[in-house]
């Protein structure tokens, strides 16, 4: 069988895969896994998943190229220029009224 | 080359990453095998001639030190091992290959060790030139063997300051002890110059052109030379190459060209110490096939 191994450095960080072991049982992979990811307080968790127990996900698929839905979707700068403008707070605006 | 591999080429050559369960080309795949299993071989026989030492090391802390060592080298090799099998070739045939002679491993395991000198050129200066590749290979195209090489370049830099500390014990000893590490020095310097391999322009090594590799072979050597052979002049050692010097002008460093034929020999298995290292694999297997039947069948 085999196991992903994802380990934590620290208390509060992020999961990371770290690599995989081959164990015939989950026992015999907690040894290995132990052995190879956490003897030297490298890590203060791991998490073992059986390979086969893992669903992935790797396409995304934005036919409609929704835009809206991200940063990179939005351009205020003109419209803010405007604003400032007809309220006359152009020059009191940070930078000059330049927006970024 | 059809579009589809040549898209992959350029993908990786741009500093693309592939995971296991992505397509690749067979060509890429048997690259990465071969490549990626010398190195697992090569982590499994070297820790063979530091074996020998652990019963003869002189204090308790380096015994302990050096088991330890050799722990963690025999781990790379399961990593390693691991790594490959994903790719379709399981650890058993690797095994195979390694006993039976049909697979390599690095030129520097060929050689036996001596004196205790040995011990410490083979923790410092051969892991040394061992780190200056395996740093290159944090950039691997193939990013499950890139994720590993970050452990393994982690505890290489515990090995290398083991290894510079027995150096500088035995060197700031007895005229003896020093004489015990020049000597060393003089018998390693060749296979440490063969270590990363003959030089050939980048485009041409079809390890780099796959981006298994991140840099050439020469550009390897030059690095070791820059950050080690001031390190080991300091100490009043002498590198046994006449010829080796920094060129001020081109900041290349120049030396005594190495004798390939010497190593494609000695990584054919005809160094001093083939026959005897992989005798030993040999035999060990066979020691050990137990413990694989009993492992098995107790979680059976």
């Amino acid at each position: 069988m085999i196991y992903e191994v994802f380990r934590q450095e620290r208390k509060g960080q992020p999961f990371q895969h770290a690599g995989t072991v081959t164990a015939p049982d989950e026992a015999f992979a907690e040894i290995y896994a132990r052995e190879q990811y956490g003897r030297r307080q490298e890590s203060v968790a791991l998490w073992l998943v059986r390979r086969d127990a893992l669903t992935e996900i790797d396409e995304f698929p934005d036919e409609f190229d929704l835009k809206y839905r991200r940063v990179d979707g939005y351009s205020i700068k003109a419209r803010l220029r405007e604003a400032r403008e007809r309220a006359g707070t152009l020059e009191m605006a940070p930078g000059g009224g330049d927006v970024g | 080359m059809d579009t589809r591999t040549r898209e992959f080429l350029e993908y990786v050559q741009e500093g693309g990453q592939v995971e296991t369960g992505d397509w690749m080309p067979d060509e890429y795949r048997s690259k990465l095998v071969k490549f990626i299993e010398m190195h697992g071989n090569s982590e499994l026989m070297g820790v063979l001639p530091e074996r020998d030492w652990i019963l003869r090391a002189p204090t308790l802390q380096r015994k302990l030190a050096l088991t330890a060592k050799i722990q963690d080298e025999v781990g790379h090799a399961q990593l390693i091992y691991r790594v490959v099998e994903d790719l379709g070739k399981p650890r058993s045939a690797c095994l195979d290959d390694l006993v039976s002679g049909k697979s390599k491993f690095h030129n520097v395991f060929h050689y036996p060790t001596k004196t205790w000198g040995d011990v410490g050129v083979i923790a410092w200066l051969v892991d040394a030139a061992a780190i200056v590749s395996q740093k290159a290979l944090l950039k691997c195209s193939y990013a499950p063997y890139a994720r590993i090489m970050k452990k393994i370049c982690w505890e290489e830099s515990f090995h290398i300051l083991h290894g510079r500390d027995v150096i500088l014990a035995m060197v700031t000893g007895t005229q003896e002890q020093f004489e015990l590490v020049q000597e060393a020095l003089d018998r390693w310097w060749e296979p440490l110059m063969q270590f990363h391999g003959n030089v050939i322009p980048a485009e041409e090594d079809p390890m780099f052109v796959w981006r298994i590799k991140s840099q050439a072979n020469e550009d390897a050597r030059q690095q070791f030379l820059d950050g080690y052979v001031p390190q080991i002049r300091e100490l009043g050692l002498v590198i046994p190459d006449p010829a080796l010097r920094k060129d001020e002008e081109t900041g290349e460093w120049l030396y005594t060209e190495p004798d390939w034929d010497k190593l494609r020999a000695v990584v054919t298995g005809n160094g001093p110490a083939s026959a005897e290292r992989l005798a030993f694999r040999r035999l060990s297997r066979q020691d050990v096939a137990w413990v694989e039947k009993v492992v098995l069948a107790e979680a059976a």
